[in-house]
């Protein structure tokens, strides 16, 4: 798997709800140990994208290879390299965060000592035996990111993973996914509103809109794309007219 | 590794189990909530106390005449007890059990607002012509009061004291409402239990999106229905051996037929209703409409399937059908085996309906079975 140029692979890949044209031929790849930012804003078509990717939705039209491989024929295989965290998902109220670790622990058969390296890697180990519910907004966002993590994933797909969360929480969230980067062996899809948070984690950044790719690339990259902007919002403007975060 | 608790089928049956007996509702509706019931329904329909009956006079007479001066009138000032606008009769008799009758003189309308809210049972008119007994034949409680009071009328209270030699009181068990309660109130645990802890467990999870996070592991899926399932069964056991130990110890409740023929028969019912709430959990994600849905299954056969009062009195047409639902069958067998002494025999048809029907549901449900 290490040789392969691209770990996800998404060729001409369409999507309709109904009347809803969500994803309109979109190519997109990602190099191992990458991290890329998905940005663009509501209806942009970034969660049904990734909702393809995760293998949660099957496109209309394209195919989309995951180290090679497609969900039809490979999904269990598919399920061990992924980790994933949801937006809004919201695990057992009256389990605690241990409880809920091990729980997801046991689906990819792995066992307490893991258990334990995630819950030190997200800096959580003070809140084991605390129900779900009495955890804070970002103790749970870094409790869904340990999840996510449990399987040693080689693609990590995190659908705005700080939405909602004060800065500190969000910085701490930053940090853990930091460190991964460091170690080179995820590559991660992150959909996010937050600018800030593109720039500081991500190698590379594709903005999205009305189901389609407008701009890709590094952060200078897509800068200096139409004569040079300021921001990643003045240069959505320039292409559309409106905000990248409405 | 290969430890035993971190097998994934462990972890989500402890898991489900810690989220029931977690949340302190979920004992009360389900534990205390059942006993309770058992004991109050169990008391005012076991102990014989003393009957009352309440019934409105209107006189219709023109002219200014008082109560005084009719044949009821005097009938009342000869045999009752006279306070402010309202005579009490006291009947008694020791094997059918003492009877109080209350009359309240009033004007119409106030003894139709009082029939309407159920304070009285029948009005009678005491009127030039003799009385005049309004009341719905269809009220088993005003047909009886209607009797009495004719019969008090015409007789005297002395009629009612009489006779008394030809009655046999049946106290024996499995003869008293008692005991046509605790089987039905089994039978209703396993339903309740069943729709609400497995089906609204499953919508409310869709809901929160946590079904779809599962689905996106190696979790087999059915590991987490048959964990639902198995979790939820555990404590149908403890609900349901908790309620026959009160109704044991209180009312002295006793299986006078065959253990195993019941306990089969509660497997096959738990089997039944498994199925049945995963089949109509199988698609919605929106908690208001699961409840619609929970609801639409349950009270129906709440009304109709002879938890509480025999179903014998609905019309014979619809006897047919309500038999073969599954809480009266359910209900009927649990029945037969507490009271007529039935063994495996007597119930099997029953629990292999119940068993099909659960694993027919289940694989139907499983079919169109929505994980996001």
């Amino acid at each position: 798997m290490t040789d392969l140029e691209y770990i996800v692979d998404v060729r001409h890949v369409k999507k309709s709800f109904k009347d809803v044209r969500a994803v309109k031929g979109v190519n997109l790849t990602i190099k191992p140990g990458e991290f890329l930012a998905l940005l663009g804003p509501n209806g942009a078509g970034k969660t049904t994208l990734v909702e393809m990717i995760e293998g949660i939705q099957h496109p209309d039209e394209g195919e989309i290879f995951i180290a090679g491989k497609q969900w039809k024929n490979h999904e269990h295989e598919l399920h061990q390299m992924i980790g994933l965290s949801l937006q809004e998902t919201r695990f057992m109220d009256k389990l605690t965060a241990y409880e809920t670790m091990r729980l997801f622990a046991s689906f990819y058969k792995l066992d307490t000592v893991r258990v334990d390296e995630v819950f030190k890697l997200i800096g959580l180990e003070e809140k084991k035996k605390a129900y779900v519910n009495n955890l804070s907004g970002g103790q749970r966002q870094r409790l869904a990111l340990g999840v996510a993590l449990l399987n040693k994933p080689k693609i990590l797909l995190l659908d705005e993973p700080t939405t909602g969360l004060d800065p500190n929480a969000r910085r701490e969230i930053w940090n853990i996914l930091l460190a991964l980067k460091k170690e080179q062996n995820t590559s991660l899809i992150l959909t996010s509103h937050y600018m800030e948070e593109a720039e500081f984690l991500c190698d590379r950044i594709v903005i999205m809109d009305q189901g389609s790719i407008l701009a890709e690339g590094t952060l200078q990259e897509i800068l200096t794309l139409g004569g040079g902007h300021r921001s990643l919002d003045e240069l959505f403007i320039s292409l559309t007219g409106r905000h990248l975060y409405e | 590794m290969n430890k035993i608790t971190n097998h994934q089928l462990y972890r989500l049956i402890t898991a489900h189990f810690a989220e029931i007996i977690r949340e302190p509702a979920v004992i009360f509706w389900g534990v205390v909530f059942p006993i309770l019931m058992a004991w109050g329904l169990g008391i005012a329909f076991t102990q014989k106390g003393e009957v009352h009956l309440k019934l409105a006079i209107v006189k219709v007479i023109a002219n200014q005449n008082t109560m005084g001066e009719t044949k009821l009138a005097g009938f009342m000032a000869a045999n009752g007890v006279k306070k402010d606008s309202s005579y009490t009769i006291d009947l008694k008799n020791e094997k059918l059990g003492n009877v109080s009758l209350a009359f309240f003189e009033t004007s119409w309308p106030n003894a139709y607002t009082m029939l309407k809210k159920g304070k009285v049972s029948m009005i009678i008119e005491d009127g030039p012509a003799g009385v005049k007994y309004h009341f719905d034949p269809a009220n088993a409680e005003a047909k009886s009061a209607y009797q009495l009071v004719s019969n008090l009328y015409e007789y005297g209270p002395t009629f009612y004291a009489a006779n008394q030699s030809g009655i046999e009181p049946l106290t024996m068990k499995g003869t008293r409402y008692v005991d046509f309660l605790i089987p039905g109130l089994l039978a209703m645990g396993i339903m309740m239990a069943c729709s609400w802890g497995i089906s609204y467990t499953i919508i409310d999870r869709r809901s929160k999106k946590l079904l779809r996070r599962m689905v996106a592991t190696p979790m087999k899926k059915s590991n987490f229905l048959l964990a639902l399932i198995t979790a939820r069964f555990s404590m149908n056991v403890a609900e349901a051996v908790l309620l026959f130990l009160f109704a044991w110890i209180y009312f002295g409740t006793k299986v006078q037929g065959s253990w195993p023929a019941l306990i089969v028969l509660f497997l096959a019912g738990n089997i039944a209703f498994s199925g049945i709430s995963i089949l109509i959990s199988s698609h919605t994600s929106n908690p208001e409409v699961g409840n619609g849905i929970i609801n639409a299954l349950v009270t129906p056969m709440m009304v109709v399937s002879g938890v509480f009062f025999s179903y014998h009195n609905f019309p014979d047409w619809t006897i047919p059908l309500i038999r073969y639902l599954p809480l009266t069958m359910i209900a009927d067998s649990f029945r037969s085996i507490f009271n007529e002494g039935a063994g495996f025999m007597d119930v099997w048809r029953e629990a292999l309906v119940l068993a099909s029907v659960g694993t027919i549901s289940f694989i139907l449900g499983l079919k169109i079975f929505k994980w996001y």
